[in-house]
């Protein structure tokens, strides 16, 4: 791994800038060109840290975005050498963290940030509120194809039974009672720990 | 929903966060609480706990986040801050959503370099996947009664959902696409019901 210089600093930042208003739909969806910039062309990460990464921030709390994160770390580590790098190693996985969530966030938070002032400032224009109309049904629909997506990459129904179950279950629960989500993510996890999927 | 409503002094009554700090907290809280996704708790805890939105502001406001580039609940979490402080609540929820969570993932990140592939951890990864999936599929179930007060009325919003559902879930189709395929016909049919309603309305006074 070659040392990292101030150019390759900004072509990461760059990079991230570039993506950040094609995030329609959420970071995620621009995992397949973060994958060919920074595994296949630049070779800043490795295949299984890149999947390891986002793998990683889906199970945490918080905005599955963190994943961005996770990266920059990863290549700011890999950069300074490793944990055996010592200090550097940690400063340049900082700067990792700092390039990269910077690039991805502050075009597509600022864009929204005043489309939104816009959009609460003439709610009563015709048009404003027909997009709000017109988006309800739509939205509600995605919600549900999210958790079906989701649901559907357990694997097949007959040989996971027990993580369709669950699913079937949590979405039964957060609809129709108000325990708290909590417990039910506790849960989970307690019979992942056991083996039972 | 909300031109309706706010006319009347009763709106601003209704549960609002007293600080920029209270705004922090209440998102690092439900930021902290969102394995596999932060949506979920965003419903619970914004609407149904606290009740600083109504269940249909949260729809409209979730409907711009998502077509806005960006992660939708950092966009949900600009909008709702900058509603009630502006430009410093906005900061303040963004960075509620994102501050403490960043240390737990990295600190996830370097504890967990070389266990990850421990068949209890990948189990427990997997398990709590499996409940985010039903958090997100439930809480789209929940909204489905808001859809009611909408002018295109029943039959279009169904219509429009299940297209959704299939575009999304069985065809696998792009989001942009179906975001511009569905949406804009909508746009136009809801722009026309309002239209109406509105000389309907005119016409009464």
């Amino acid at each position: 791994m070659h040392a990292f210089s101030w150019s390759d600093w900004l072509t990461l930042f760059l990079h991230f800038v570039s993506l950040s208003l094609l995030s329609i739909g959420g970071a995620i969806t621009t995992v397949p060109d973060m994958h060919r910039f920074l595994v296949s062309e630049k070779s800043w990460l490795s295949d299984s840290q890149f999947t390891g990464s986002i793998a990683l921030a889906q199970a945490a709390p918080g905005p599955n975005v963190l994943f961005v994160a996770v990266l920059g770390w990863n290549i700011g580590m890999n950069a300074g050498g490793g944990l055996a790098g010592g200090a550097s190693a940690w400063g340049m996985a900082f700067a990792g963290v700092f390039a990269t969530m910077l690039g991805i966030l502050l075009p597509s938070t600022t864009l929204t940030f005043f489309a939104a002032r816009w959009g609460h400032q003439n709610k009563e224009r015709r048009n404003v509120r027909a997009f709000k109309m017109a988006m309800a049904p739509i939205v509600v629909a995605l919600l549900m194809a999210t958790g079906w997506v989701l649901t559907a990459g357990h694997g097949p129904f007959q040989e996971n039974l027990w993580l369709w179950v669950l699913t079937l279950v949590s979405t039964l629960v957060v609809w129709q009672t108000r325990i708290h989500l909590l417990w039910l993510l506790a849960a989970g996890a307690l019979g992942g720990v056991m083996g039972w999927f | 929903m909300s031109s309706a409503l706010q006319e009347f002094p009763v709106l601003s009554e209704r549960p609002r966060p007293s600080s920029v700090t209270e705004l922090f907290i209440a998102f690092s809280w439900l930021a902290l609480q969102g394995f596999g996704g932060v949506l979920a708790i965003v419903q619970r805890e914004l609407v149904e706990n606290k009740q600083w939105l109504s269940t249909e502001e949260f729809i409209e406001d979730w409907a711009v986040a998502q077509i806005m580039p960006g992660p939708n609940v950092v966009n949900i979490a600009l909008m709702i801050g900058d509603r009630f402080f502006g430009w410093r609540g906005a900061l303040a929820a963004l960075t509620g959503m994102m501050a403490l969570p960043l240390v737990v993932v990295l600190a996830l990140a370097v504890a967990l370099t070389g266990v990850s592939h421990e068949p209890a951890v990948q189990g427990a990864l997997k398990g709590m996947g499996a409940v985010s999936a039903g958090l997100i599929a439930g809480t789209g179930l929940k909204l489905i009664s808001a859809l009611k007060s909408n002018t295109m009325g029943r039959w279009a919003c169904f219509v429009l959902a299940l297209l959704t559902l299939v575009a999304i879930a069985w065809l696998r189709i792009p989001l942009a696409w179906v975001l511009m395929g569905l949406g804009i016909p909508a746009f136009l049919w809801a722009y026309r019901t309002l239209s109406k309603k509105d000389s309907l309305e005119r016409g009464v006074l």
